[in-house]
């Protein structure tokens, strides 16, 4: 089991951020994480990088919990946060060599031009992060998040930002590593579900309220599209 | 915590911070040391570097906060910390990799001056006239006053996202911890407890070493206030509330 989640609670103040969630994400499979702004998809994936602590209820990633185990749990994850975070002064292989300086990846340099294969950026490899254009610093945000070959991608809204002819080279990556790895991406483009996930996860006001594979999502609902499912069950009453 | 100093450095260097901190500090430091007459030691006749180890603590007392001013506030105010704090690192190591960095930053601009003992040794009217244990003491408590107000910078840009703020804060608090309390312990009301009071500040101890003797009093006054402010600043970025 590569993430496991139970009971995960989040308070901030009086609001209930996450309320209980659990559920099991799957090697070779991706996971989507929809939910309307404000749900609990970011906190959810900030508390599995051990970048937030939970008010209650267990996380772990590759049998690593993410509280006691936090160094062993981080090295197995790779992660695009929501707002993407680089560094402007920085130079893209400066950057990446200081990632994977911190992973205490050997031969970094042929794993640098891998990844710069992997996602495009070889015409802009040589600039300044800063002056690269908003969807080359997606493809910055997510070779990092690779560098290091993880077991587990957690990518919060991987392709923001991006245009239509990089979406799909995107896409098609992240359906790749999907194949091996275990990935949970939260994202608001439907179409997008349907053209990577496997499994489907919909959580509104912090609460699961769907978690189906994708084919057996539809079928439920005799639908072809996740649009009026998604809007079904997280429309406000 | 290698890999965060090194970065940290490079910043320093790639970034003007490190070349403009490094060119004021020594441009002041020649300007008081050979130019200004109140504080020339040409015109002082003595052959020692007292004016120097006198005015460093207040240039130091700006000139530190605005190179510790970014180092975490940053990050915080551009999310990078996020990127940092889900990458194998304890908090620790990014605390003591920024720390270091700046910490290092300082010793570099403070190993110039060096040369103008070298220039005082030759200036004595009988040559080497110099009392050397004292400057030796007077450099070793000038990088640990200047080890405190880093670790007072750095904690003041944790509990901030705006540089300028960190940047107020951390002049402020070095100055309080220099020179505050021997200032609060000539209150009246305080005359009873005035030596426990000028105990707490920095100049006291800074004095201390400065006249050659090495306490470990005062080397452990230094190591607790840089612990304290290291240890709040990682309690704060444990927090994560911003």
């Amino acid at each position: 089991m590569s993430v496991k989640v139970s009971g995960l609670y989040k308070v901030y103040g009086a609001q209930k951020a996450v309320n209980g969630i659990s559920f099991e994400a799957l090697p070779g499979r991706v996971l989507g994480f929809l939910g309307p702004n404000g749900a609990g998809k970011s906190t959810t994936m900030k508390i599995l990088t051990g970048y937030l602590p939970q008010t209650a209820g267990n996380a772990s990633v590759c049998g690593f919990d993410v509280n006691t185990h936090t160094l062993d749990a981080k090295k197995h994850i790779g992660y695009l946060p929501e707002s993407n975070p680089l560094y402007p002064e920085m130079y893209v292989k400066e950057f990446l060599a200081f990632i994977s300086d911190i992973h205490q990846i050997k031969n970094p340099k042929t794993r640098i031009q891998e990844v710069i294969q992997l996602t495009g950026l070889g015409p802009e490899q040589h600039k300044k992060i800063g002056q690269l254009s908003k969807g080359y610093k997606q493809r910055v945000g997510l070779a990092q998040a690779i560098i290091h070959d993880p077991q587990v991608l957690i990518l919060d809204e991987p392709t923001s930002g991006l245009d239509p002819n990089q979406l799909i080279e995107i896409r098609k990556l992240i359906k790749d590593l999907g194949k091996t790895k275990t990935v949970i991406l939260s994202t608001h483009i439907m179409q997008e579900v349907e053209a990577v996930c496997d499994d489907v996860i919909i959580i509104n006001k912090g609460e699961i309220v769907a978690h189906y594979r994708l084919e057996t999502l539809l079928q439920k609902y005799h639908t072809q599209n996740i649009e009026p499912i998604f809007v079904a069950l997280t429309k406000e009453n | 915590m290698l890999t965060i100093f090194i970065k940290e450095l490079n910043s320093y260097f790639s970034s003007l911070v490190a070349y403009i901190t490094i060119v004021i500090f020594l441009t002041a430091m020649g300007l008081f040391l050979w130019i200004f007459p109140d504080t020339s030691i040409l015109d002082y006749g003595y052959a020692g570097l007292d004016s120097l180890f006198n005015i460093a603590p207040y240039l130091f007392m700006f000139l530190i906060p605005a190179i510790t001013m970014r180092s975490l506030a940053e990050e915080k105010k551009e999310g990078t910390f996020e990127l940092l704090a889900t990458k194998p690192l304890t908090d620790w190591q990014i605390v003591l990799g920024k720390y270091l960095a700046a910490l290092a930053l300082v010793i570099i601009a403070i190993l110039p001056t060096v040369i103008y003992y070298y220039t005082v040794y030759h200036l004595g009217a009988v040559e080497g006239n110099v009392d050397a244990g004292a400057v030796i003491g007077s450099y070793i408590g000038l990088i640990l006053l200047g080890a405190a107000y880093v670790a007072i910078g750095v904690f003041c840009s944790s509990i901030t996202k705006n540089q300028i703020i960190a940047f107020a804060i951390a002049v402020f608090l070095s100055f309080f911890a220099f020179s505050g309390f021997d200032a609060i312990s000539q209150l009246l009301a305080l005359q009873k407890i005035d030596d426990v009071i000028i105990n707490l500040g920095i100049n006291h101890h800074y004095q201390a070493i400065s006249r050659g003797v090495l306490d470990t009093r005062d080397l452990l006054y230094f190591l607790s206030l840089i612990t304290v402010f290291l240890v709040l600043t990682k309690t704060i970025l444990g927090g994560r509330k911003w």
